[in-house]
């Protein structure tokens, strides 16, 4: 291990990668700010520019803008009690109650201690965690694989989709039957191309992304007449106020970070669950444990209900590379985004990318700390000048938008029927947001969905057609067991809410 | 009957997952591989029938959250026009090339966005996509094929 630390230590520290990280942290700050436009966003914008890049360079680039991503987002939700992120809503509860009693400064230095201090303790979980775990997942058979892959489909659906399971059930199914244009990759058959050869490789996954987050954002910025950037003119330089924190508010801090970064960190591990979830949680079961004087302070500026939430969506951020690492199964919208650009340079997550690409396995881990190190020292202070940038007109924002994803599209292929598919895609999608039908599950789906077919394929041949090797197999069982509870809890929650 | 359009979209993916269902049996697999466990059309023949069952279960199942959309509240002629400006820009990207029709669509969609303010609208449409080309082109080596400035001799 501790060779591989070194690997990773000496590929994230090169200057190039450094730089990257930095420019990740501070291009995915300025997106996670805006309300509406995530880190999935963020990285999906920068995939393009990725391909320039060898797989570590290009990894690191988009965990910088991800850990950025959700920096950002807590600064909007201090500053302007409008999260960029849904992980960073239980933020706003004390942060824009502190902001209005002019420590806008303070509360700003709190988030970003609890987040560089729950993505530290996460990561060091990861170092430890991540080793074992591929060494376990290398007695995973196809069947325990296909199995995952539902549990994983099921528990993003059910997690994602505020009380609407069935449309986020849709959208799996949807995204699954995407995945399944193109040819097939045993047999070369080409399926639902419709005799265009343009079809024949399928769809681009940067497309699907592009076009379901990116472009679909922006359009539906413009349809509803949002404007994200309006609160941002707000923000005053001279009123944030100190960013010193006291001696009895640390004394608060160390309590509430190690046990949040620990639920923070299983939840994110989670398929499904993520940082919302876990930054919920952990805020939670802090007003719990804190005594009644502590108690009375939650929602009016506490300083533990600020830190724990905070703490918790960073450690369930990088909880959430766990499953994309060792199992090659990604947990969470983002991290589908990113194992989507993983394959598109041709490396395949998994138990055996510990082994045979240890430079970039290691080298993730590692840019994840440099990243935590870059946010603190370099966004902190400069948090009062990025808010200013975003001041940027919705006018000019959404062509940028529109031009990145475009643009994006166009250098991958250097054909317009991908901008057209796009610009469908979008248009569908845009309409769908509309009506809550969640994207995060289509683009898992879509992801998962050529690994599901194979593994499927594998069971099925091995079995001689029987769906036996369902419950054949201890592990293979207890997982379609956990999806079978995910769904039963899931309508237990629903009937007992319309009750 | 008042039906909601969740239902409606519901109905539509119900259609759309017969159709689906119905072109993945027609999908010609090898002969040898007609009576395989897997072949070509097993997952997609699966696909179609989850498609149509959970569909068909929101179709039947009642809404307890109905989303009520204010249509009226709703942006269209901009949204319309931008997405028309996007398509325009794909058909003409590969003839014109890269620089010109990303520079009249960034000019393009602020001036239909209401911005008024020209030489901001100039700053960044032209010298931008010139900076950003210069930024693919020359640092990222990712070559863009641009028939306007190879005319001119700005490109080899």
């Amino acid at each position: 291990m501790i060779e591989g630390i070194l690997i990773g230590l000496s590929t994230a520290l090169t200057l190039q990668n450094i730089f990257m990280v930095m420019i990740g942290c501070f291009f995915g700050t300025i997106i996670g700010m805006l309300p509406g436009l995530g880190p999935m966003t963020a990285i999906a914008l920068m995939i393009p520019i990725t391909y320039g890049f060898d797989p570590a360079t290009g990894l690191i680039l988009m965990a910088g803008v991800y850990y950025g991503a959700v920096f950002g987002g807590s600064t909007s939700s201090i500053l302007l009690n409008a999260p960029g992120v849904p992980g960073t809503v239980a933020t706003s509860f004390d942060g824009y109650p502190m902001a209005q009693q002019g420590k806008a400064g303070k509360a700003l230095a709190i988030a970003a201690w609890s987040s560089f201090a729950g993505g530290t303790f996460s990561a060091i979980y990861l170092l430890f965690l991540a080793p074992s775990l591929s060494k376990v997942s290398l007695s995973f058979r196809s069947p325990d694989y296909f199995a995952l892959m539902i549990l994983g489909l099921t528990a993003i659906a059910a997690f994602s989709s505020k009380g609407q399971f069935l449309k986020a059930m849709m959208m799996v199914v949807l995204g699954l039957m995407l995945a399944s244009v193109g040819q097939d990759s045993l047999s070369d058959i080409t399926r639902f191309t419709f005799n265009n050869m343009n079809l024949t490789d399928g769809i681009s996954f940067v497309l699907v992304v592009m076009a379901t987050f990116a472009m679909s954002e922006a359009l539906t910025i413009i349809l509803k007449r949002n404007d994200p950037t309006a609160a941002a003119k707000q923000v005053s330089l001279t009123e944030l106020g100190s960013i010193k924190i006291d001696k009895e508010d640390r004394k608060k801090m160390y309590k509430t970070i190690p046990r949040s970064s620990v639920i923070g960190f299983l939840i994110g591990v989670l398929p499904g669950a993520g940082a919302t979830i876990a930054s919920f949680l952990a805020y939670g079961m802090e007003r719990n444990l804190v005594n009644d004087d502590e108690k009375q302070k939650f929602g009016k500026g506490s300083v533990n209900g600020l830190s724990a939430p905070e703490t918790a969506n960073n450690a369930a951020c990088s909880g959430s590379f766990v499953p994309m690492l060792t199992l090659g199964i990604p947990g969470s919208g983002t991290t589908a985004v990113m194992l989507g650009a993983l394959l598109g340079f041709g490396v395949q997550p998994g138990p055996r990318l510990y082994m045979t690409n240890p430079e970039i396995f290691w080298s993730i881990i590692m840019s994840m700390y440099i990243g935590m190190v870059i946010l603190l020292i370099l966004n902190l202070p400069l948090i009062p000048y990025i808010a200013r940038i975003l001041a940027v007109p919705k006018n000019y924002l959404i062509p940028l938008i529109l031009f990145f994803s475009i643009t994006g599209i166009y250098v991958m292929s250097f054909n317009n029927f991908d901008i057209y598919l796009m610009i469908g895609i979008a248009v569908v999608a845009t309409f769908l947001r509309l009506y809550d039908f969640p994207m995060p599950p289509l683009i898992l789906a879509f992801v998962l969905g050529g690994l599901m077919e194979e593994n499927l394929r594998r069971s099925l041949l091995l079995s001689n057609g029987s769906w036996e090797f369902l419950w054949d197999r201890t592990l293979t069982l207890c997982i379609l067991l956990t999806t079978v509870f995910i769904v039963i809890w899931h309508i237990y929650k629903t009937f007992k809410k319309k009750n | 009957m008042n039906i909601n359009t969740t239902k409606i979209i519901s109905l539509l993916f119900f259609i759309f997952s017969a159709f689906y269902l119905y072109t993945a049996y027609q999908i010609q697999v090898f002969a040898f591989d007609e009576n395989a466990p897997f072949n070509a059309k097993t997952f997609p023949i699966y696909l179609g029938y989850a498609g149509l069952f959970f569909s068909g279960l929101k179709l039947i199942l009642p809404d307890p959250e109905t989303i009520k959309v204010e249509h009226k509240n709703l942006e269209y002629k901009k949204t319309a026009i931008l997405i028309i400006i996007a398509i325009i820009y794909g058909a003409t990207i590969l003839k014109i090339g890269y620089f010109l029709t990303t520079s009249f669509f960034l000019f393009g969609s602020y001036y239909f966005l209401g911005e008024r303010r020209w030489i901001l609208m100039f700053l960044l449409s032209f010298p931008f996509v010139a900076a950003f080309m210069y930024l693919l082109h020359g640092v990222l080596e990712i070559y863009l094929r641009d028939p306007f400035l190879k005319l001119i001799g700005v490109m080899g």
